[in-house]
């Protein structure tokens, strides 16, 4: 049992169904994500559980409430915008007294949880502006207020760092994520931001074309991810995929590549030859960090034995390196350390890190579970 | 070489700001002069207008024609002036010009805000009212306001300005709303804000400059009406057609000074509306461009 639940909703616009059904169950406390592409159904799931849409079939709960026909305001939740939907016409202290005042709570109360917001978000000297005279995070924090002095049990995010410039985004992602520490709420928050999801969630819930493609702790989706866009979508540079025929040579299950030249590369898997059927094509998933130029690699993994291929395109970005390689006629990029010496268009020998290889069948592009 | 490009950059366009400076004179000129006149005419005896040049200033300076104009010149047969008639104007236009802006203001807050299945129907038909002409339905609202006991009284004429005025105040609000972020009332209904509640305090506070818009359209065409006026004002007269009665009439001299004055009389109210609220309209566009 949930805090909050989302028990199999679908939600359909005439005969568009824009959300298929998810069923998600988020813990008290938890801080959930759901990330995916532009128009995957992510606010629609939102604007379902605040009760700004209706839902087609399903249901919402909130401690163990179902709450399919309870107005969005007596759902006791807080919703942040990405525009962040500041009243242009209040003060930023009427802003964010506003909902108290409407829930009829007495005004010495009201000036009391308006000081103990301004207070934790530190935005005292901010509290008789009116919108348009604050900059991007000053409004950001103080729509934060706005959810926070409600003292809520969910609270809902749309997106709310996508308005700000890259430093000032950084910047608040680190104190949301405090803010979630010291209050322990429960948080849904949706972001197309792979890197804000993998930041600040404790779950995440990757979406696509309405379907939820996968629900798990930021290790798992990266690591084991569900399918071919799970693996795509998160991390960046994107993880490595690339086809691949199994070979078994001598009880050990080998992927092949060939690029046409005849010279084929075989990559030893870790796990077992058993789970194979020889000639069994798969996708191959390599992140970028799995590959290392000769000589570099971590010493308690299992390793690839080295192949030597073409460095195509150098890219130095001060902590990391990223060196696109041709593997058997395919780009692959790889995170090499910030001081590598490897100039494009010269023949350098590579190896994988085989633990982290993730398999995937090429019919479904599922994760072969193996 | 670039400084002297630039100098006759400059040249020239000190030369186009004059000609078009010339040109605007020239036009304000033409259109002031009929109101030159009007005013110059207002001001004189008859006696100058008759044995005299119209275009001239007056030689005897007098506010007796405005003053007959106001509470003695015969309008039909009683000898009231236009006092009763402006009265009866400012008592239909108030009401109906503040009723069709809130129910204009209401119909685009639920348009845009509260969407419903038909709603762009019932817009395109409220839209479709701003077309049809005012003599079509003189004889279908004459039976209506028959039927309601509203025949031959300002309620009456109230009614059918408000009904008529809609059209267009919702036309305006709806547009405007239209381009609100929904996401402020989503925010506001979160915040437990109710329907009214909404569009009191967060729709309404920033909808100024479209009330002036609207105030001033719906002012000028309710003052400025005349066929509504006489089929259906019964005794109570507005001033338009107190005019017409006032200019119109046959018997005894024409009055060219009092006619004057009562027509700058009638057109009053409208001008003072242009100037007073004018002005907070471009106030208003401006505060908008400088938030940004
Ligand atoms: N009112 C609506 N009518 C029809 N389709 C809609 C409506 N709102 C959203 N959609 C569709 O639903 C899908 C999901 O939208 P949304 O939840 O806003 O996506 P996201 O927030 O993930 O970018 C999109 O394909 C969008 O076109
Ligand atoms: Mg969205």
């Amino acid at each position: 049992m949930g805090f909050l639940e989302i028990n199999n909703v679908t939600k359909s616009y005439g005969a568009v169904k824009v959300l298929h059904d998810i069923d998600i169950n988020v813990d008290e406390g938890e801080f959930l994500v759901l990330v995916g592409p532009s128009g995957c159904g992510k606010s629609t799931l939102l604007n379902i559980i605040a009760g700004l849409e209706n839902l087609t079939s399903g249901e919402i709960a909130i401690n163990d409430q179902t709450v399919n026909h309870v107005h969005p305001s007596n759902r006791n939740i807080a919703m942040v915008f990405q525009s962040y939907a500041l009243y242009p016409n209040m003060t930023v202290a009427q802003n964010i007294t506003f909902g108290l005042e409407m829930h009829n709570v007495p005004k010495s109360e009201r000036e009391a949880a308006l000081n103990d917001v301004a207070k934790l978000l530190q935005i005292e000297p901010l509290l008789n502006r009116k919108p348009g005279q604050l900059s991007g995070g000053q409004r950001q924090r103080v729509a934060m207020g706005r959810a926070l002095v409600r003292n809520p049990d969910v609270f809902l995010f749309d997106e709310p760092l996508s308005n700000l410039d890259a430093k000032l985004r950084v910047d608040m992602r680190t104190e949301i994520k405090k803010l979630h520490q010291k209050l322990k709420k429960t948080i849904v928050y949706v972001t197309h931001d792979q890197i804000e999801a993998m930041t600040l969630s404790s779950r995440i819930a990757v979406m696509y074309n309405g379907y939820v493609q996968q629900l798990g702790t930021p290790s798992e989706v990266y690591n084991t991810p569900a399918n071919v866009f799970v693996a795509k979508f998160i991390g960046s540079p994107a993880m490595n995929v690339i086809p691949a025929t199994i070979t078994i040579k001598a009880k050990h299950a080998f992927a092949c590549f060939e690029d046409g030249s005849g010279k084929a590369i075989d990559l030893q898997l870790s796990q077992p030859a058993s789970s194979f059927n020889n000639g069994q094509s798969v996708l191959l998933g390599i992140r970028p960090e799995a590959i290392s130029d000769l000589g570099n690699e971590d010493r308690n993994v299992n390793i690839s034995k080295p192949f030597e291929t073409m460095v195509m395109v150098t890219e130095p970005s001060g902590a990391d390196t990223f060196v696109t390689l041709n593997l058997a006629g395919h780009d692959v990029v790889s995170r090499l350390r910030g001081d590598v010496a490897l100039p494009s268009g010269t023949l350098a020998s590579f190896t994988v890190n085989m633990d982290k290889v993730v398999l995937f069948d090429p019919e479904t592009e599922n994760r072969l579970d193996i | 070489m670039s400084i002297a490009s630039q100098d006759s950059a400059v040249k020239n366009n000190r030369t186009t700001m004059v000609l078009i400076y010339v040109t605007l004179l020239v036009f304000a000129l033409f259109y002031l002069v009929p109101l030159f006149v009007m005013i110059a005419n207002s001001l004189k005896p008859l006696s100058e207008i008759t044995g005299g040049n119209m275009m001239a200033l007056p030689k005897e300076w007098t506010i007796e024609p405005w003053l007959k104009a106001w509470s003695t010149a015969q309008i039909g047969v009683e000898p009231t002036g236009l006092r009763p008639y402006f009265i009866n104007s400012i008592i239909m236009v108030v009401p109906a010009v503040i009723i069709s802006s809130i129910i204009g203001a209401l119909n685009g807050y639920v348009l845009t805000k509260w969407r419903f299945k038909g709603d762009t129907i019932i817009f395109g038909l409220m839209l479709f009212s701003c077309f049809i002409p005012f003599q079509i339905v003189l004889i279908p609202m004459a039976m209506v306001l028959g039927k309601l006991g509203l025949s031959g009284s300002v309620s009456g004429l109230i009614l059918v300005h408000v009904v008529y005025g809609i059209g267009f105040s919702t036309l305006y609000y709806r547009n405007y709303y239209a381009a609100f972020p929904t996401e402020l009332v989503r925010a506001a209904m979160i915040d437990g804000a109710g329907f009214f509640q909404i569009f009191w305090r967060i729709m309404l506070p920033v909808s100024g400059p479209i009330t002036v818009v609207c105030v001033i359209w719906q002012f000028t065409n309710i003052w400025n009406d005349f066929l509504f006026g006489v089929s259906f004002g019964g005794q109570d007269q507005p001033m338009t057609a107190a005019l017409n009665n006032l200019v119109q009439s046959s018997t005894g001299v024409k009055e060219y000074n009092v006619h004057f004055a009562g027509a700058i009389l009638a057109a009053l109210p409208t001008l003072l509306v242009y100037i007073v609220a004018g002005r907070y309209f471009v106030r208003g566009l401006m505060a908008g461009s400088v938030k940004g």
